[in-house]
C-alpha cells in the first residue's frame, strides 16, 4: 500500500509527466487556454491512461515477452491505444452522453499523445506489477490534469493582464509555462518519509 | 529460424490487429447511436460562429434543439431570414416566422473630450474591474468605461473604441448580444436595424447634474416626448428612451434635443446640417409624419 502511494506521489509531483518529464507538451499548450475544457481534456487523459496501463500490461508480460518479442512494443501499444480509445468512444456515446459531449474532441486527440505511449513503456521499463501499473497510468494522467489546470488558471489570468505586445499570446504562454517547470523542479528534493 | 522469428512476429501483430478489428466492429454495432441526417444539414446552414445569439451554446446545440425540442427555426441572429427559410425548408416547417434585423448601439456619446474625468486609470485592462471602482473614471458613474471588454467578447469584430467610447460598426453586428451582457454599465442596446434615432446616453442622473459632468448627455426635459407625432418617447428615471415599436424615424426628436443627445445615422453621415434644412413644420408632422432624412434634394431648394 506505502508503495502505491509512493508511485502516485511521484508522478503526479516528483516526475510530473508535463512539466518535469515533458511528455504531451502539445496539447498543454494548446488546450490550456480555458480552465474548463482544460480539465475536460485533462479528464480524458486520466481516463485514457489509466485503460492504457491496464490493458498494455498483459498484452506485455503475457504475449509479446514470452514470445520474445519486446522489440514490438511500441507498435503493438499504438495499436492497442488507437483501438481501445475508439472503442472507449463509442461507449461513451451510447451510455454515458453527457460524459461523451464534456470530452467531446479531446477524446480522439489523445490517440497518439506521446504521454499516454509514455505511461505503457514506462510501466514495462519501472518493471511494475499489475496494480502498481494502473496506479502509475492514473497518477500520471492526474498529474498532468494538475500541471493543465494550474497553466489554465494562469492564462485565464494572464487574458487580463497588459502584456507587452511582442509576447502576446503564446510567447507569454511558454514563460509561464517554464516558470511552473521550474517551480514542480523543487519537488526534486522531496524525501518522502517511507 | 531466421524466418521463423519474421513468421511468428507477423502472426502476432496480425492476430493482435485481428482482434482489434473484431472488437471494434463488435462495438460499433453493440454501441450504434442513430443520428438524424436533418441534423448535419441544419448545422451546415447555421454560420458556426458558435456566438450563442439563438440562447444555445453554439450551432450544433441549436441545430440538436431544433430537432429535438422544436426550437424555433428563426433564432439565429447571424444567418437571419436566410438561415431561417432554409431550416424552415428542412424541417418541414411553413412558416419561417418574422426576423426583425437587430443591431447593438452604444448609448453613450461621453467621449474623452466631452465627459470630465475624475482619476486615471492603471490596472487590470477591463472594464469590469475598473465599474468597481467608483462605476468607472468619468465623472458620469452611467458612462462608457472605454477599456474595451465589449471589444474582447465580439466574435464578429464589429465593435471597437474610439476617443473613449465603444463604437459599433452595424453592418458588421450580428447582434448576438454578447456585448450586451459583457457591459458593466449595461449601456448596450439591441435596437432594430433600420432604427435611425436613439438617445445616446444612459445617464440617470438630474439634469444639473448631468450638465456638470458631460458636455453632452440627456437632462431629462422631455421637449422631445412633447414633439414626437407617435408618443414613442418617454423619460425614465431622468433619461429619454425610444419605443422602436412605435418609433417611425421622422427625425423630429433630433432637431428639438437642445443638448443634441439624440442621434440619427443620417445626421453622423451629413454632419448634421441637412436636418436644419429639412426641418418641417410641427402641424403637418402631425398630419402626415414625414421622414425628415428621407426628404427629397428639390425639397432643399425652399
Amino acid at each position: 500500500m506505502l508503495n502505491l502511494i509512493v508511485i502516485s506521489i511521484t508522478a503526479i509531483l516528483i516526475e510530473n509527466f508535463v512539466l518535469v518529464k515533458f511528455y504531451g507538451c502539445c496539447p498543454f499548450l494548446g488546450v490550456s487556454t480555458k480552465s474548463s475544457t482544460a480539465v475536460g481534456m485533462g479528464m480524458a487523459v486520466v481516463f485514457t491512461m489509466t485503460l492504457t496501463s491496464a490493458l498494455t500490461w498483459p498484452l506485455y508480460w503475457y504475449v509479446l515477452e514470452p514470445l520474445g518479442l519486446e522489440y514490438l512494443q511500441t507498435i503493438a501499444f499504438i495499436v492497442v491505444i488507437a483501438a481501445l480509445v475508439q472503442i472507449i468512444e463509442m461507449f461513451l456515446q451510447k451510455s454515458i452522453p453527457a460524459l461523451y459531449s464534456a470530452l467531446g474532441i479531446y477524446l480522439p486527440l489523445i490517440t497518439t499523445n506521446c504521454a499516454v505511449l509514455g505511461v505503457a513503456l514506462l510501466n514495462i521499463t519501472k518493471e511494475y506489477n499489475f496494480i502498481e501499473s494502473v496506479v502509475y497510468g492514473f497518477s500520471a494522467g492526474v498529474g498532468f490534469l494538475l500541471a493543465i489546470y494550474l497553466l489554465s488558471v494562469v492564462r485565464e489570468r494572464m487574458s487580463y493582464a497588459d502584456i507587452p505586445k511582442p509576447f502576446r499570446g503564446f510567447p507569454i504562454a511558454l514563460i509561464a509555462a517554464a516558470l511552473l517547470s521550474i517551480s514542480f523542479m523543487g519537488f526534486q528534493g522531496l524525501k518522502l518519509p517511507f | 529460424m531466421d524466418f521463423l522469428n519474421i513468421l511468428i512476429t507477423v502472426l502476432v501483430m496480425a492476430a493482435l490487429a485481428l482482434v482489434l478489428g473484431f472488437a471494434l466492429s463488435f462495438a460499433s454495432k453493440v454501441f450504434h447511436v442513430k443520428k438524424d441526417p436533418r441534423l448535419e444539414q441544419i448545422v451546415e446552414c447555421l454560420p458556426g460562429a458558435n456566438c450563442g445569439g439563438c440562447g444555445y451554446a453554439g450551432c450544433g446545440d441549436y441545430a440538436e434543439k431544433i430537432i429535438s425540442e422544436g426550437a424555433p427555426v428563426n433564432k439565429c441572429p447571424v444567418g437571419a431570414a436566410k438561415a431561417a427559410a432554409e431550416i424552415a425548408k428542412i424541417m418541414g416547417v411553413e412558416n419561417a416566422g418574422e426576423t426583425v434585423r437587430m443591431r447593438a448601439q452604444v448609448m453613450c456619446s461621453g467621449t474623452n473630450s466631452l465627459a470630465n474625468r475624475k482619476y486615471n486609470y492603471l490596472g487590470i485592462d477591463d472594464c469590469l474591474s475598473v465599474a468597481k471602482l467608483g462605476n468607472g473614471p468619468k465623472e458620469c458613474a452611467h458612462g462608457c468605461i472605454g477599456l474595451g471588454t465589449c471589444v474582447k467578447v465580439c466574435n464578429f469584430d464589429a465593435i471597437k473604441v474610439e476617443r473613449g467610447v465603444a463604437v459599433v460598426e452595424y453592418e458588421k453586428c450580428v447582434a448576438c448580444g454578447m456585448c450586451v451582457n459583457s457591459c458593466p454599465q449595461h449601456l448596450i442596446r439591441l435596437i432594430p436595424f433600420d432604427a435611425d434615432v436613439w438617445v445616446g446616453c444612459n445617464s440617470h442622473d438630474k439634469g444639473p447634474v448631468v450638465r456638470s459632468l458631460c458636455k453632452v448627455g440627456c437632462i431629462g426635459c422631455g421637449l422631445c416626448t412633447k414633439v414626437c407625432p407617435t408618443d414613442a418617447i418617454s423619460v425614465n428615471e431622468g433619461v429619454a428612451s425610444i419605443d422602436y415599436t412605435k418609433c417611425i424615424n421622422c427625425g423630429a426628436c433630433v432637431e428639438k434635443c437642445p443638448r443634441k443627445i439624440i442621434w440619427s445615422g443620417k445626421k453622423q453621415i451629413k454632419n448634421g446640417d441637412t436636418i436644419e434644412n429639412d426641418a418641417v413644420p410641427n402641424e403637418s408632422i402631425e398630419k402626415e409624419p414625414r421622414r425628415v432624412k428621407k426628404a427629397e434634394p428639390e425639397e432643399k431648394e425652399f
